[in-house]
């Protein structure tokens, strides 16, 4: 699992039973841990097939021949080719498992990117506050209202023109998903930043004479980031989706590139109409699984992470909070008890910052 | 609740949730909240015009490989792109103002008759995904909440995430391959099919919502031709935005089972079902209203690659033909005016949420 590893060397934890992910394997029940476990297994094996595709893969992504000569377009599945040929002549298992490797590599890119420029942003504006904060807060949220498929589409033709060369089409599909990302990590980041901003602790290391800076990223940084890994999986199933969009569009990267789902699912398009099933499933099942590992992973991570969630588990309550922090877009805070006011008494509740709107 | 907040809450439909309402003045929320439109629209419209000019102008972008320099100089010559950046800025803003969005330059048409026609397209597919997500998502929602911890509510979520995880141009190619290929049912793509299309157009006053327009023609043939394309499109990105409104009609429906009105209606001997279905029911709605809103900005997105899709010309489709003709001004236009659209919509969803409920109000 790279975030048990991302997360493990943060927090600088080295006990075993202690590493997250594992911690919540453990405290975890039934039903929840099912979806865990699920969510694990799928994504475990999305991360070993990106890192081992060049092994796995029987052709390059863009091989169109080999010693016996060309593939031949649009081949059924069968023989030389278990799932059969695309229109333009590439294997499709190669072109699924190779699609592993750059959807990893975008979901790194993005990710680690968007918590960088976000987490600093967040920081920075619910720290010092004032017409700084406010004016951050005005662009986010209407980034954040726009469609985030448009704004990575707007993104990719300032980042490439419109074009996509050799791996700065990867590159540039990674940064197009940053931008969309930014808002969500800076008004976390700002939100709980508020919050802890007021707390006793911070007041002593500021009477203790500690400066802004010291104090926003030993103290606040360092409590504040609880929820990253949550918004960690969230996005990289959402980065996925994004990418496989662009590609759709024709944003994608050039086939002889690397190989990219979105893409082979736009070249697909015209098959599907003469039958051609082939090309289409597989690619297409790749990005539902992938994306449905990753979700379940975020949600079982949601429901586990916080004590008062599991408490009310107990008292029979929970399971409505448990869906309302979903990781789903849309099913998330606005609506639920919490959007009505129902949650009094979750002091934490990083929507609490949020409200401190100009 | 430290692990919430994925995706947090558009900031307008939460921004005042808990404050107490001092003064309560619908009249006075509305207003800001109208007030509050101005600085989004803006914030987007200049973002997108500084974003997209950052790579040069949209005439060396569509033309450059065609036209020699002379030819390209007097094209940007004549449409003012060589004067400082910043004219253009306040000019732009100014046509923006007025609803002038330029002119094409792959087809040399107005930019907003473009977004008058196709946007007409774009408003029926999402209008009808909506009516999808609402017939799947609330019942489900409730069948869910009903049965929660058992495995029809356990299959539910799983649905939920599955119409979240599956792309909309995956699950559009999937019916199409299902329903349109193997089955021959429903048509392949398109809004409606020739005939009706020539059909539609001798009407003297012709809308561009092809249902009405269908309607007014008087022949059933051609309004069961258009209702048939229409279904697959529109289950497609329905069923987007039904796992949503699964998830959140399940965990509001449960959230008031909790509530002392709905155990004193259970101490009298109400039924569970009844409970569901009249008590929990009408409160736990609200929130879906104002998720709305936020829906909008995901059903656009959706409606861009549901349209390529199924090449139903709207708005969505004719910006993945102006992107792949490289006509930025286009882009440019039909992306303002989406980034329109969503403000405006959070704003009249809002409102809606005010009226309905008191709590939300400054």
């Amino acid at each position: 699992m790279s975030d048990a590893t991302v997360i493990s060397a943060r927090q600088k934890r080295s006990v075993w039973s202690r590493l997250p992910v594992v911690h919540q394997l453990r405290q975890s029940i039934g039903l929840q841990r099912g979806m865990l476990v699920a969510g694990l297994v799928i994504t475990t094996l999305f991360v070993l097939t990106a890192i081992f595709a060049p092994v796995l893969a029987p052709y390059g992504f863009s091989q169109l021949r080999d010693a016996d000569g060309a593939f031949g377009a649009q081949q059924p599945p069968g023989g030389a080719h278990p799932l059969g040929t695309t229109v333009s002549g590439y294997d499709v298992l190669s072109r699924v498992l190779w699609g592993a490797q750059t959807a990893l590599f975008v979901i790194i890119v993005a990710v680690l990117l968007s918590i960088f420029a976000g987490v600093f942003l967040g920081l920075v504006s619910g720290y010092f506050g004032g017409w700084l904060d406010r004016i951050l807060v005005v662009v986010s949220d209407a980034v954040y209202a726009f469609p985030s498929l448009l704004l990575a589409i707007v993104m990719s033709i300032v980042i490439s023109g419109g074009k996509s060369n050799l791996i700065g089409g990867v590159l540039a599909a990674a940064i197009s998903i940053t931008v969309v990302f930014i808002p969500q990590y800076f008004r976390v980041i700002r939100a709980e930043t508020v919050r802890i901003k007021a707390e006793a602790y911070v007041e002593s290391a500021r009477v203790l004479g500690a400066g802004s800076g010291r104090i926003m990223f030993r103290h606040v940084f360092r409590n504040a980031t609880r929820t990253l890994p949550l918004i960690f999986t969230l996005n990289s199933s959402e980065a996925i989706l994004t990418l496989a969009g662009l590609g759709f569009l024709g944003f994608g990267i050039e086939p002889t590139a690397a190989s990219e789902w979105g893409y082979d699912l736009n070249k697909a398009l015209s098959d599907v109409t003469s039958g051609i099933w082939w090309t289409s499933l597989f690619p297409g099942l790749a990005i539902v699984l992938v994306v449905l590992g990753i979700t379940l992973v975020g949600e079982s991570l949601n429901d586990l992470a916080d004590p008062r969630l599991r408490g009310r588990r107990a008292v029979g309550q929970s399971a409505g909070i448990v869906a309302q922090t979903s990781v789903v877009p849309g099913g998330t805070l606005v609506a639920g008890p919490g959007g009505l006011g129902g949650l009094e008494g979750t002091a934490t509740h990083p929507t609490e910052g949020l409200e401190d709107r100009p | 609740m430290t692990t919430v907040t994925t995706r947090p809450p558009s900031p307008r439909a939460t921004g005042r949730k808990k404050r107490p309402a001092t003064d309560g003045g619908i009249g006075r929320y509305i207003l800001i909240r109208f007030l509050l439109i101005f600085p989004t629209i803006f914030i987007l419209v200049s973002m997108v015009f500084w974003l997209m000019r950052t790579t040069g102008d949209p005439i060396t972008a569509a033309l450059g490989g065609r036209l020699g320099p002379e030819q390209l100089a007097e094209r940007i010559q004549a449409a003012g792109y060589d004067r400082p950046i910043f004219v253009q800025y306040i000019e732009y803003l100014g046509q923006v103002f007025t609803g002038n969005f330029g002119t094409t330059i792959s087809t040399n048409r107005p930019v907003s008759e473009i977004l008058v026609t196709y946007g007409l397209a774009t408003f029926e597919l999402v209008f009808y995904a909506l009516v999808v997500a609402f017939i799947v998502g609330i019942p489900l929602g409730m069948v869910a909440a009903y049965w929660r911890d058992k495995s029809a509510d356990a299959f539910l979520r799983v649905f939920a995430i599955l119409c979240y995880a599956t792309p909309v141009f995956f699950s559009g190619l999937l019916f199409k391959l299902v329903f349109a290929v193997y089955l021959d049912v429903l048509p392949v793509s398109g809004r409606a099919s020739t005939g009706s299309e020539l059909q539609m157009q001798l009407l003297p006053n012709q809308t561009g919502l092809y249902t009405i327009d269908a309607i007014l023609t008087g022949d059933p043939t051609v309004l069961g031709d258009v209702l048939e394309h229409a279904v697959l499109p529109a289950l497609t990105l329905g069923l987007l935005t039904a796992g949503v409104f699964l998830r959140l009609v399940r965990t509001n429906v449960i959230g008031t089972l909790g509530t002392d009105y709905v155990d004193a209606a259970r101490s009298r001997g109400v039924s569970e079902f009844r409970l569901v279905r009249k008590h929990a029911y009408r409160p736990a709605l609200i929130p879906i209203i104002t998720v709305i809103g936020l829906q909008i900005a995901l059903l656009l997105g959706g409606a861009v690659l549901t349209e390529t899709t199924f090449e139903w010309k709207g708005l969505g489709f004719m910006l993945s033909e102006f992107l792949k003709a490289r006509d930025f001004v286009a882009v440019q236009g039909i992306v303002a005016l989406l980034a329109v659209i969503v403000a405006l919509s959070n704003f009249v969803v809002d409102i809606i949420a005010a009226l309905i409920d008191p709590r939300v109000r400054y």
